[in-house]
């Protein structure tokens, strides 16, 4: 059976063909080893360009047709399978492709399966071989076309050099592109399911309603569901927990930076600039961890001792750790910003009679101020955007509150807990994740291109 | 004119002891800011190997099994019931305990998986049946965990009557820590003594392979072409804002897109390898890129004159000059990148390799999970015993990074070159 593996193996041998006949071509159009001079190009260019012409435009075909094959075949499977089942919803048909594909894949493992499926899968299977072997067909015609003809124009005068440099070229713009296709690929892909998601809440309901329990919408029966989807208090949670993140590590940061970049002698940074840099590689996972093991837990008695009524997933436990793993972070861009302050202010300070610290406080800092406040903003979209720890550390309730002591929720923990496990995609409930994923994008590309705007002008101002 | 200049002067002196101590207040408490953060990195790295560590050992009893014939009558070898086996072990070295309570926690002693390693046994060698064999199987989780001292008598786990079961073991020498090798080389399993990280550890290499194949390519090609060849208009801008972005987006929003792209459109298997190569891809790719553009910029224009100066083309200037002496440089970014794929969970959540996954995977469509979600999984068991497991699974996941970024130094110390 001819499988997609096999495809690819066969059209390297032909690529690899074609580079030997297209140097053997050239060699013998100059007139044999000793005359290669007067060719155009060497001719390892002349087999490049043979083998870049069989390759490239197979593969293209293949790709497109790996992309299809799987749809068009499903879709022949269900025009051929019994009447009522084309009425049926697309998601009952998808479930039926999967147990198709299940069938297929555990050949002969399972005993008792359902003729009809059993029918269906052998179809499917002879769909696909099919398929196969069109693909085959054609990938080998277009290559051993594309061979032929290139082989027969080689001559001397051909500019084989410049034109595979024109490909490879062509294939670098292609590569630089994908950043793009990211970018529209998560716009597109977040915007499609969040406008189905208003279809069924309205904007202004989910902007600006105070009321968060998706849960409930499961009940297809329930009445005024759409009074559970106010994410007021999803932000409000999230705030709260960056903004005790941004408590601890801004003026940690901001002051570990100020010491090793003003104080600190040599050997001192040699030292601990990397072993600060270390709490910014621990994953995040780890942090989680950490705070749901032994941060709470502490926080959680500390508060018992000062009669206190601390939840044990509050939402101090959650942005103190995140505020330790954002540390570094602010750490490192204040020390680039305060390093970039010319060396000239500082001496202007010190031939007044400045002390160190007053040099920094009514000199360096005012100038590097405009760099601070970017590093800052960046933060604050790492801290909305951060995932793990609070997954791990916070809660699932979303209160409408202030108090660092009470269990919060956030946009982040309500995306997971929305969509693992089983997923129904009609459903507000899971479309409602997209909606927050659309908001926690968009809110963080502003931040993040305000802070890089004011960045990049503040580095301007002292170039 | 004198009076006034000794006034200035006065001033001055008379607010320097303040001024001074302001300064020493100030130089103290960048010190304790550096000192708080090395002092929560130490917090978080005791409080793991302080829990992980005794993951190494696991508990194990000692059990005289004798296979008894009238066990294996009547039935098919693999399906015998080989807990009656283990009871009857059990039984033998406690034959005093009686009534159906005592002996189901005498059996709850030992862990489920030992039946399953006598079946292996005897499937193995059928020979063994009729026969007395000794071996050491493991021992349950709480008797684990109170075996090495995590778990107080008073915790109410265990029974006095298995208290007391433990102490006899001990005299009578049927008890011991052993090397833990079910941790590496078991999958997921419900019971913490028989769970292991080898499933995790292959789905993170299978999943980091994918992503180092497609994001390694793709970065350097984009490095390459935005730093020596794209002109300056406003396609490169957009594509470099785009990229200066993509490596601020939050990773969870990746996994969005995994999800709502992969597979819900190109129909990628779900908690597939696959598709997890291919998330953390796009989100490795803009560090890659950004390294690497770094890295040709850092090589001297001298280089590109002396090429094109003997009559190579422009191409040929890159990729036989300017290529490999940036090499080192975008490697170097590459593995720190994929240090940071293989800590990364959250994108992996949404394209479902948090299930709870028992085989090990064997290939890039097999439904696996990484070592980052394998902690997040066992982090949310109840059992005490999974603390430990986290713990030591956490330290294995550290132990690579360190290994990573390790070689990233290394790489830039031994091809750092000052033009």
């Amino acid at each position: 059976m001819i499988t997609p593996g096999i495809i690819m193996i066969a059209l390297l041998l032909m690529a690899t063909t074609g580079y030997y006949l297209g140097v053997r071509r050239s060699v013998a159009a100059a007139g044999g080893r000793r005359l290669i001079r007067n060719l155009h190009s060497r001719p390892t260019y002349y087999g490049l360009l043979t083998a870049l012409w069989c390759g490239l435009p197979a593969v293209t075909v293949f790709s497109l047709w790996q992309f299809f094959d799987t749809q068009v075949v499903a879709h022949l499977v269900i025009s051929q399978l019994p009447a009522e089942i084309e009425n049926l919803e697309p998601s009952h048909i998808s479930l039926l492709l999967n147990d198709i594909r299940n069938v297929i894949a555990r050949q002969g493992s399972l005993e008792r399966i359902d003729p009809a499926l059993q029918a269906a899968a052998e179809h499917y299977l002879h769909l696909q071989r099919i398929s196969n072997t069109a693909l085959f067909v054609t990938i080998m015609a277009l290559s051993m076309s594309a061979l032929v003809v290139v082989r027969s124009r080689i001559n001397k005068g051909l500019r084989a050099r410049n034109h595979v440099e024109g490909i490879v070229k062509g294939l670098l713009a292609v590569c630089s592109t994908i950043a793009v296709f990211t970018t529209i690929g998560i716009v597109i892909s977040v915007l499609y399911e969040s406008l189905r998601f208003f279809q069924a809440v309205p904007v202004t309901e989910f902007l600006f309603g105070l009321k968060w329990s998706p849960q409930m919408a499961i009940r297809s029966d329930q009445v005024g569901s759409s009074g559970a989807f106010g994410a007021v208090p999803v932000f409000a949670g999230t705030l709260l927990i960056s903004g005790i993140a941004m408590c601890v590590s801004v003026p940690i940061g901001l002051m570990a930076a100020i010491y090793l970049s003003e104080y600190a002698g040599k050997t001192f940074r040699a030292i601990a600039k990397p072993l600060m840099e270390i709490l910014a590689g621990v994953p995040t996972v780890v942090y989680g961890f950490f705070a749901a093991l032994v941060v709470a837990p502490v926080i959680r008695s500390l508060g018992v001792t000062l009669g206190l009524d601390v939840a044990s997933e509050s939402a101090l436990a959650a942005g103190l750790v995140m505020g330790i793993m954002i540390i570094p972070f602010v750490s490192s861009l204040s020390d680039d910003m305060i390093n970039a302050v010319p060396q000239s202010l500082r001496d202007g300070a010190y031939s007044l009679g400045a002390t160190r610290s007053e040099t920094v406080k009514h000199v360096l800092l005012p100038a590097a101020l405009p760099g601070i406040v970017g590093g800052v903003l960046l933060a604050v979209s790492r801290a909305i955007g951060e995932t793990m720890i609070v997954v791990m550390a916070a809660g699932l309730t979303a209160n409408l509150t202030l108090n660092p002591f009470k269990t919060v929720t956030t946009v982040t923990v309500q995306i997971v807990t929305l969509l693992v496990g089983d997923q129904e995609f009609d459903s507000p409930k899971t479309l409602a994740a997209f909606a927050l994923g659309l908001l926690l994008f968009v809110v963080t590309l502003v931040l993040n291109v305000i802070a890089l705007y004011v960045v990049r002008r503040y580095r301007e101002q002292y170039e | 004119m004198n009076k006034s200049s000794v006034k200035t002067i006065d001033i001055v002196q008379k607010g320097l002891k303040r001024r001074y101590r302001v300064e020493r207040r100030f130089r103290r408490l960048g010190l304790a800011a550096i000192a708080a953060s090395l002092i929560f990195l130490m917090l978080l790295f005791v409080s793991i190997l302080g829990n992980g560590y005794s993951a190494i050992w696991q508990t194990h009893m000692r059990l005289d099994v004798y296979f008894d014939p009238q066990v294996f009558k009547d039935v098919v070898v693999s399906s015998a019931d080989y807990g009656r086996l283990v009871k009857g072990a059990l039984r033998s070295v406690f034959p005093d305990v009686s009534g159906r309570g005592e002996l189901r926690k005498l059996s709850a002693m030992v862990s489920s998986g030992a039946a399953f390693q006598l079946r292996e046994m005897v499937m193995e060698d059928r020979g063994l049946i009729g026969r007395q064999s000794t071996l050491w199987v493991p021992a349950d989780d709480d008797v684990d965990m109170f075996f090495k001292g995590r778990l107080g008598p008073e915790s109410g786990r265990l029974t006095e009557d298995q208290l007391s079961w433990i102490d006899h073991l001990k005299e009578r020498k049927m008890i011991r820590k052993q090397f833990n090798r079910a941790f590496f080389t078991a999958g997921d399993s419900r019971e913490p003594e028989l769970s292991g990280i080898r499933g995790a550890l292959y789905g993170s290499f299978f999943t980091l392979l994918i992503t180092l194949a497609i994001s390694f390519p793709l970065g350097v090609g984009t490095a390459v072409y935005l730093q020596e060849f794209a002109p300056r208009n406003r396609w490169t801008d957009l594509i470099e804002v785009n990229i200066n972005n993509l490596a601020a987006v939050p990773s969870i929003v990746f996994g969005l897109l995994g999800l709502a792209l992969f597979l819900n459109v190109f129909g990628v298997p779900r908690s597939a390898p696959l598709a997890g190569g291919l998330v953390l891809t796009l989100m490795t790719l803009p560090t890659i890129v950004i390294a690497g553009r770094a890295a040709l910029q850092a090589v001297p224009p001298s280089i590109r004159e002396a090429a094109l100066g003997v009559g190579a083309s422009r191409m040929q200037t890159v990729l036989h000059h300017v290529l490999p002496l940036a090499l080192p440089g975008m490697l170097t970014g590459t593995i720190i990148g994929m240090a940071r794929a293989l800590g990364e969970s959250a994108p992996l959540l949404m394209i479902g390799m948090v299930a709870f996954i028992v085989d090990i995977p064997h290939g890039f469509q097999d439904p696996s999970t990484v070592l980052p979600v394998q902690i997040y999984l066992w982090a949310d068991s109840p059992e005490r015993a999974f603390v430990e497991r986290t713990s030591a699974a956490t330290m294995v996941l550290l132990a690579f990074l360190v290994i990573m970024n390790g070689l990233a130094v290394w790489l830039r110390r031994k091809f750092e070159r000052r033009w």
